[in-house]
């Protein structure tokens, strides 16, 4: 439980790299968690190999949903549309390095389910998008 | 003075009397609980009431003969009669038992105003309503084409009685208000406004859900029109609530569900219905949660509600205080003498969510979010905040503990 508030958590809450909005952008997607208000909105720049060249957030949250945003984003900086699609929770436990329950699980995967309903170009983002097969 | 020895007297006593208080949340870690406005917990007389009644005398009430059933029915309805005295209730009928305070303030809707307010009626409500006191009228107001209109709430956390006057004018059908804010804590000044929307020819509403488990309210006295409260926010089961009007109010009303019970003949099209308070209590009801409802009436009664709120508004007083001094908090709502034992705030650089985590961590359990008073923090321009709220069996020991606590908040984020 400690090691929830890891050194690598609150530096990227503090001093994200990742942070703003692109203009113009390829896909922008936003969306909030009703629980706690938490809300984000992704953008994305995408050449025409379909690899994703910017990236960037906005938005305001706890520290697990606003790291969890910058880490991922650091993530699929070069990585192509279709590689992002095959993301999953366990993508990002790993980039955050902690285990969490039921509750702070929706903060941490927000950004991904906002990422995945970007890329796939969905109107609504569901939680389908992120939970395991 | 003397309000506060006594409880502090007893204090000890009082925790003691709280079976869960004694626990620890994970090996080496009390549990420090700040979360009553949420629900409160309850003493080992409410759980042993409801214990009793499932082991001693259970049987469906208000419907048979046999020994069980009478005795059942008689302890069901000297529940509802302790609760009419509680709350100055001139007759146990004047209670009608629901599921909380927000089935309570739906019932008012679906019954009294659906049938009495009609297309273009104007419904005052506040901005710092919880949810359980907006929705209902919205759904309402959507269906009837009703007109809702909001007195505003200060920068202090208080209603702004300019604009509750300009709403008045406008001659509301009802108002519907809440006694305590369950985030700012404000002791909202209740009673004049009853007068002066009396004078209007306007009906109102009191959420009590945070004011009766707290301080004496009395509806006698206050002359409110409908009173709405929850027996788990104060020492009682979850799945049980109160809803107190004047006989006249409720014999007036429609009926609310419908099926057995709540009726008096039932033929193939059409019903008559029962006497109230019985016509708004179709089905089987909580029968275990009224005896538990019940228990702890008697349970604050006998430490007493002056006692109660004199005990919580030193400790608030000390609340206050000791958060101050935490650096970057900031508590929403008016100073310690206007307000019951909760504190809602925000901390710099750190969102309520992490606090409450990190709170946690020590076994301090407070609320983080909206407190299902989304508007309200709108109104304020912050997405949520966190909630320590405090009861009885709080300490002035556990608030230091609190202030410790959030020192790690600072150092881990500032
Ligand atoms: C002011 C206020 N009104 C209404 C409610 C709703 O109470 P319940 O959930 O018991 O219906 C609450 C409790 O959260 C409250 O604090």
């Amino acid at each position: 439980m400690d090691d929830l508030y890891r050194e690598v958590i609150i530096e990227h809450y503090k001093n994200p790299d990742h942070r703003g909005r692109l203009d113009p952008h390829d896909i922008s997607f936003e969306d909030e968690n009703p629980l706690c208000g938490d809300h984000i909105r992704i953008d994305l720049r995408v050449d025409e190999d379909g690899k994703i060249t910017d990236v960037a957030f906005d938005g305001h949250g706890c520290a697990i949903s606003q790291s969890s945003a910058d880490l991922l984003l650091d993530s699929v900086l070069g990585k192509t549309v279709d590689e992002v699609k095959k993301l999953t929770k366990a993508d990002v436990l790993d980039l955050l390095g902690i285990e969490l329950g039921p509750v702070r699980l929706k903060c941490a995967l927000l950004p991904l389910k906002i990422l995945k309903a970007g890329v796939y170009g969905l109107g609504e983002a569901s939680d389908s998008l992120v939970e395991d097969e | 003075m003397s309000e506060m020895y006594k409880v502090e007297n007893k204090l000890g006593a009082i925790r003691a009397d709280f079976p869960i208080l004694s626990r620890e949340v994970r090996p080496g870690v009390p549990l420090i609980y700040m979360d009553s406005a949420a629900t409160s917990q309850k003493p080992e007389a409410v759980i042993e009431a409801m214990n009793r009644y499932y082991r001693w005398t259970n049987a469906n009430i208000h419907r048979g003969v046999h020994a069980l059933a009478e005795e059942a029915t008689a302890m069901y309805e000297s529940a509802r009669e302790r609760i009419a005295r509680f709350i100055g209730a001139g007759k146990a009928r004047e209670v009608v038992f629901t599921r909380n305070t927000t089935e309570s303030i739906n019932l008012v809707a679906y019954t009294w105003a659906r049938k009495f307010l009609s297309k273009g009626d104007l419904i005052v409500l506040s901005e710092m309503e919880h949810h359980s006191n907006l929705v209902p009228w919205q759904i309402l107001a959507a269906e009837k084409e009703l007109r809702l209109e909001f007195i505003h709430v200060t920068d202090e956390g208080e209603f702004d009685q300019e604009s509750y006057q300009g709403l008045l004018e406008q001659h509301p059908k009802l108002v519907s208000i809440t006694h305590v804010s369950n985030v700012l804590g404000t002791i909202n000044p209740v009673k004049e406004m009853i007068v002066q929307a009396h004078t209007v020819g306007a009906r109102v509403l009191i959420d009590g859900a945070q004011s009766v488990p707290h301080m004496p309210v009395n509806v006698k006295e206050l002359d409110a029109d409908f009173l709405a409260f929850s027996a788990h926010k104060m020492l009682g089961p979850t799945g049980i609530g109160a809803l107190w009007a004047r006989e006249e109010t409720l014999e007036a009303m429609p009926p609310f569900l419908g099926g057995g019970e709540m009726i008096k003949r039932v033929y193939l099209r059409t019903f008559t219905p029962n006497e109230i308070p019985h016509k708004f209590e179709a089905g089987t009801p909580a029968i275990a949660e009224a005896m538990g409802f019940g228990a702890a009436i008697d349970y604050l009664n006998e430490i007493g509600m002056d006692t109660v709120a004199a005990y919580e508004s030193d400790l608030v007083k000390y609340g206050m205080e000791a958060l101050g001094q935490v650096k970057g908090l900031r508590i929403l709502g008016p100073a310690a003498d206007r307000r019951c034992a909760l504190m809602a705030f925000t901390m710099e650089g750190a969102h309520p969510h992490d606090v409450a985590q990190i709170l946690d961590m020590d076994g301090i359990a407070v609320r983080a979010g909206h407190h299902c008073a989304m508007p309200l923090h709108d109104r304020y321009n912050i997405p949520a905040s966190t909630r320590a709220s405090l009861y009885l069996y709080n300490t002035r020991a556990e608030i230091d503990q609190l202030v410790i606590s959030l020192g790690k908040v600072n150092k881990l984020f500032n």
